[in-house]
């Protein structure tokens, strides 16, 4: 394993001005406070550390996602990599040529053409006027502007803005890619585009560093997850684990509670109180054997008599967003006003090992598809492997892909 | 290709840094081009503010200097005088005045991507040497046009414009630091440059001023290159004395190393101020 990047010990102190609320002062006053702190400016001012003594290494060809709550110190990671801040201690070493994108569209001039700006942008992403010659017909196609090309990018559409914009920033063909969301701009469709050509970028041996709230986007380009937490690393390795962790850090007891969080989800006719997660023994967790078989538990409550059938469904999606399935009841009665459980059980060896999102559900048909409520992540569970007595294994000790993993009925015999 | 990025607190020092300053020369012409292609996009409101700025200062300062309080200009006509004192001039004051704001102007750029800082106020030097030849080229006419014919003192004159510029971009230096920390800067800057003016040689000539008082005059750095500009031009008609001009050159020098250094150390810490 060839190591692309080495940190130790990584640490950004930041000064914040003392929140004091401020007591009614003229602007004589200011100036006079002004000049009274100024030589002990410093000593007005907290510190701060956005990151502590964050430490890790990233082979070459990883693609590390970094997720985290606002405030984790992401944005000072990403900056303290791509050297616009320094930090405050530690240090890091990086091998090979790194490209950062820590926003689309850095130094663009609204008054100068496309063409002009594709050159300008390019330098300041770090290519040479060369590079930029031979890959601007390719970078002009991929964003398809190439008509205004001469047109000063002041008069682009938003649209046209960023796929020029993400164009030029994913040409620079890098050996280490920064990038810090984003992903989140553009129509669907060219999101689309750029996701896969992320994609392309990876699986070209590039190392790629990618910052994200989107676990989807994190989950089916990473293969190595970062998680901070008040600026250190909280946790780091397999991304389903990493993002199971950050999403489950609210939800410890496999367990949520509506009514206890004081959050009112449903409509006026059904309400979602509780959603809840049990193994084999009855007991909420977040965590089952992959042998064992779990239940789903949803509370809800019909809150007028109505002759509606209401239609619990439960939301199956594992990290990358793909739908493993959803289920529901085969019957609905009516149900008269009151309190209400539903349950789906599932039995052992069916899912697969790794992280699930449950999402919560109830539905009717009355003239048509009435969704009631839908809190999509309700519940977030891990299925854990013994490697030993589960499906498939028989010593194999890797990943064993797919969204389920069923114990099915095989027959191999002489013919 | 592969090559060893290291980072630490004091990753960007000695021979490191320079290195990396001589990587980013291509992203120097980028930045000025763009800010050339910005300020001459209406080419002929860019080429004409370039002209007609010096020509109005022209006009007016012959009128008043020359014509109300009549001081003399040798075997000069008036405006030349002016002229040849205003081109220095403006391209010092301009690329102060615009080095100043440059990091805050910038600070999109700075926030987002890592460059040597120090290539933002030095292609704002490039942008106003254009300037500076446009006007040139202005002067070299109005030379023409009163048969006032260059002496052998031209030879001189890249020497002259080097102090010039080595001024120039040591006080610009200085001041986009200073801005980038002490966002006051930027309203006491352009007071300090109209100040600047009436305290050069630019609406009359260093003759005018009383013998006592040279030294205090001669202290502004900007006085040894003016003057020698016109030397170099005018040689007879202008007397110069060189020592002010060495003056300059050592100011500019000690501007600039101490400019860098400050520079420098305000650079480790601007993206987290600006």
């Amino acid at each position: 394993m060839t190591v692309a990047i080495h940190a130790e010990g990584l640490g950004k102190k930041y000064y914040i001005r003392n929140g004091s609320a401020p007591r009614y002062r003229a602007l004589r006053d200011e100036i006079m406070a002004f000049f009274r702190e100024f030589p002990r400016r410093k000593e007005a001012m907290q510190e701060f550390w956005a990151l502590k003594d964050i430490g890790f290494e990233i082979a070459q060809g990883d693609k590390v996602g970094i997720i985290g709550k606002n405030g984790a110190g992401k944005s000072t990671l990403l900056k303290l990599l791509s050297r616009v801040t320094e930090p405050t201690t530690g240090e890091v070493r990086i091998r090979g040529r790194v490209a950062s994108l820590l926003e689309v569209g850095t130094g663009f001039h609204p008054e100068l053409t496309g063409r002009e700006n594709v050159f300008l942008n390019g330098v300041i992403l770090g290519m040479s006027r060369d590079e930029i010659r031979k890959k601007f017909d390719e970078i002009v196609e991929f964003a398809g502007v190439s008509q205004f090309l001469e047109t000063q990018v002041k008069h682009y559409s938003s649209g046209m803005y960023m796929r020029l914009a993400f164009s030029v920033a994913a040409h620079i063909d890098p050996e280490i890619l920064i990038v810090d969301e984003v992903l989140a701009v553009g129509d669907a469709e060219f999101q689309k585009k750029c996701l896969g050509k992320m994609q392309d970028i990876s699986q070209g041996g590039r190392t790629v560093i990618f910052v994200s709230h989107s676990m989807q986007t994190v989950t089916s380009l990473c293969n190595r997850c970062i998680l901070l937490e008040k600026g250190t690393v909280k946790r780091q390795g397999a991304p389903s684990d990493v993002i199971l962790e950050y999403l489950g850090s609210g939800q410890e007891s496999g367990r949520v509670d509506y009514e206890l969080l004081g959050k009112s989800v449903g409509d006026e006719f059904v309400q979602l109180l509780f959603g809840e997660f049990l193994d084999c023994n009855g007991l909420p967790v977040i965590e089952a054997d992959i042998r064992h078989p779990v239940k789903i538990r949803m509370g809800f409550r019909v809150k007028k008599k109505s002759a509606t059938r209401y239609i619990p469904n439960f939301h199956f999606v594992v990290p990358g967003g793909l739908y493993a399935f959803v289920s529901s009841p085969d019957v609905s009665p009516e149900l008269p006003p009151g309190d209400y459980v539903a349950e789906c059980h599932l039995p052992g060896d069916l899912l697969n090992e790794g992280a699930y999102f449950v999402g919560l559900a109830m539905t009717s048909f009355d003239a048509g598809l009435v969704i009631h409520f839908f809190e999509s992540s309700a519940l977030t569970f891990n299925v854990r492997d013994p490697m030993e007595g589960s499906v498939g294994r028989q010593g194999y000790a890797n990943v064993i892909p797919g969204v389920v993993r069923p114990r099915l009925k095989w027959v191999v015999e002489e013919t | 290709m592969t090559y060893e990025v290291f980072i630490s607190p004091n990753a960007r020092r000695g021979v490191r840094y320079w290195r990396e300053l001589w990587a980013a020369r291509e992203l120097l012409f980028f930045l000025a081009w763009r800010d050339i292609l910005v300020r001459y996009k209406q080419a002929v409101l860019g080429v004409l503010w370039a002209v007609l700025r010096p020509v109005l200062t022209t006009i007016v300062f012959s009128l008043v200097f020359g014509k109300i309080a009549k001081l003399p200009a040798g075997d000069l006509p008036y405006p030349l005088l002016v002229l040849s004192g205003m081109i220095p001039w403006f391209f010092f004051a301009n690329t102060v005045g615009e080095s100043g704001g440059s990091l805050v102007n910038n600070s999109a750029l700075i926030t987002k991507v890592y460059f040597p800082r120090l290539v933002v106020p030095v292609s704002v030097v490039l942008v106003n040497f254009i300037d500076f030849m446009i006007s040139s080229f202005l002067l070299a006419i109005m030379m023409l046009v009163s048969g006032i014919a260059p002496s052998f003192g031209i030879l001189l004159l890249p020497g002259v414009v080097g102090v010039l510029v080595l001024l120039a971009v040591s006080t610009g230096l200085w001041m986009s630091a200073l801005n980038a920390k002490f966002r006051d800067v930027q309203f006491v800057l352009p007071f300090m440059i109209t100040f600047g003016l009436y305290l050069s040689p630019v609406g009359f000539s260093t003759t005018v001023v009383p013998e006592k008082w040279l030294w205090l005059f001669q202290l502004n750095p900007m006085v040894g290159v003016i003057d020698g500009f016109r030397w170099c031009l005018f040689s007879d008609a202008y007397p110069f004395n060189g020592y002010s001009l060495l003056y300059s050159f050592l100011f500019s020098v000690f501007m600039l190393t101490t400019g860098i250094a400050y520079f420098r150390s305000v650079e480790r810490e601007i993206v987290d101020v600006l």
